[in-house]
């Protein structure tokens, strides 16, 4: 007996940047594509469309994927934070004021993916991730400290065509110091508590 | 794209019925291989079966002292852990080395393996190409060949296999363990991949419908003195054009044991066994490394346009295999 003809199509809900979405699509929309065409939230870029540039880079349970090989049927029940995700209200992410203050620009376009891929380049680093750079990768070695070498091995996944990582990579390790700075403090305040 | 069908699998067995009922369904793991062929058409699934839900997640060790890594381990995940940092570094490397962080945390570790070649005429539906569509040719090997196989390959196939985490796993002897509808089974990965003869479409030793369930590193300590190093035309973020994974262990200047792996020659990663005789038991320097190189790389066919990957291999292996010596000081 065949198997019934599937339905291509379902009813989902999206949890986006803490807000729920239902939404009926076709399975073969991308999650980059609902976020775009279908919730209007146009900040996460549309570059390659087949993962290989990073422009479409969002935060999924906390990870950096790419949102253009995400299907936005697979992706129902996860976190999803996007670019208009990562501001707390009016208060800029450390990431964006880093971006803001070191001029990590040019046109812009490639900017929202390279900002959310920082954020979780902090957070691997943090985690003690090593990279394809680290030269000890064991783990009595500690964490490798982020270096400018490290930071642009970590951050390949996002190109910029206009160029601008110099201080891409000037932002990253600004916003990455202030992180490590804040975990310290944090840390005394738990000691002396 | 085709319309197809999305469910979650919540079981194995009921993962693998679904697929036993429907020759066009696909496993879906991180979709960074499958999604991609299939908005180019390579791919034309009529039904998705998501497996990320299933309980292979997990990397844990087992009570002979080697590692059970789970089939939707992240690539991520897996070069993180801290048991294959330990003990098994090259593989770590390996898994680093390859695609960018957001497919690291996307792609599994089956995916990994079962990902297809890159080779530019497999990829475009308008060209012919053996792989795709058996018997309509193999337009690289008169045409655009550089990164394609020196070793295992035919007249009728010359692509390569791209991946970097199975030449770290091909070096340290892993198994992969699967369920299949008439139940489960295992197999070397050096078995793994087919010879690519004159049916390079049959890629791997899996029965049909069957489900990757699990990778088992077998104890050895000679992993934990391990290297992985890979050629690419760019910096970062870019397929091998020759890879090596190594391990040695060196006692009063002579080769104990060792285990080597090339990446990016062949139809599958390359298991170096006529180096690795030439090795073992021989005095650990230079002429010995060379003379192991030569002896793996006698076989090797170049292309036209890629025979320096016969001269970047040799100088790879030695590279590294005098990288781990000089490392090795007891």
């Amino acid at each position: 007996m065949d198997p019934a003809p599937p339905s291509t199509s379902s009813a989902i809900t999206l949890n986006i940047n803490g807000e729920k979405h239902r939404l009926s699509i076709d399975h073969r929309t991308t999650l980059l594509d609902v976020l775009r065409e279908h919730l209007d939230l146009t900040g996460t870029k549309k570059g390659c469309d087949q993962g290989q540039c990073g422009a479409c880079t969002v935060l999924v349970d906390g990870r950096r994927v790419v949102s253009c090989l995400n299907l936005a049927v697979a992706a129902e029940g996860r976190d999803i934070t996007t670019i208009e995700g990562v501001a707390d209200s009016d208060q800029l992410h450390p990431v964006q004021q880093a971006f803001l203050d070191l001029d990590g620009y040019q046109c812009g376009y490639c900017t929202p993916g390279q900002i959310c891929s920082a954020i979780a380049v902090i957070e691997e680093h943090a985690a003690g991730w090593p990279s394809a750079v680290t030269d000890d990768v064991g783990i009595e070695a500690g964490p490798a400290p982020l270096t400018s070498d490290e930071i642009r091995e970590r951050m390949s996944g996002n190109l910029c065509r206009c160029g601008a990582y110099v201080s891409i990579v000037q932002a990253v390790s600004r916003a990455a110091a202030a992180y490590e700075e804040g975990r310290a403090a944090e840390a005394v305040k738990e000691a002396s508590v | 794209m085709r319309e197809f069908g999305y469910q979650r699998a919540h079981d194995v067995a009921g993962a693998v019925a679904l697929l036993a009922a429907d020759p066009d369904a696909r496993f879906l793991g991180g979709g960074t291989n499958l999604v991609d062929l299939m908005k180019t058409g390579v791919e034309r699934p009529a039904r998705l079966v998501d497996i990320r839900e299933l309980p292979l997640g997990r990397v844990e060790p087992t009570a002979d002292g080697g590692l059970r890594i789970g089939a939707t381990v992240t690539n991520s995940d897996l070069a993180a852990h801290p048991e294959v940092r330990r003990r098994y570094p090259a593989l770590t490397q390996a898994v680093l080395a390859g695609a960018s962080g957001q497919l690291r945390n996307m792609a599994t570790v089956g995916g990994n393996l079962l990902q297809r070649t890159r080779c530019g005429y497999f990829s475009d539906v308008s060209k012919p190409c053996n792989k795709r569509t058996p018997g309509s040719g193999c337009p690289a090997v008169s045409g655009e060949h550089h990164n394609h196989a020196v070793l295992g390959a035919s007249g009728h196939c010359v692509a390569v296999h791209p991946s970097d985490m199975g030449v770290a796993l091909t070096a340290f002897d892993a198994v992969i363990s699967y369920e299949s509808p008439d139940g489960p089974g295992e197999v070397p990965l050096t078995d793994f991949y087919l010879p690519v003869g004159d049916t390079p479409h049959l890629e791997t030793a899996l029965p049909p419908g069957a489900l990757i369930t699990h990778v088992t590193l077998p104890p050895a300590p000679v992993a934990a003195r391990s290297r992985y190093r890979k050629v690419r035309e760019r910096a970062s973020y870019a397929f091998a054009i020759g890879s090596v994974a190594a391990a040695l262990d060196i006692e009063d200047g002579f080769v104990r044991e060792a285990r080597l792996a090339f990446g990016a020659v062949a139809s599958r990663p390359w298991r170096a066994r006529a180096a690795e005789s030439v090795l073992i038991g021989a005095s650990a320097d230079g002429g010995t490394f060379a003379a192991a190189a030569d002896a793996e790389l006698e076989a090797a066919r170049p292309l036209p346009e890629n025979g320096y990957k016969v001269t970047l291999m040799r100088n790879l292996a030695v590279a590294v295999l005098t990288e781990l010596a000089e490392r090795d000081v007891r």
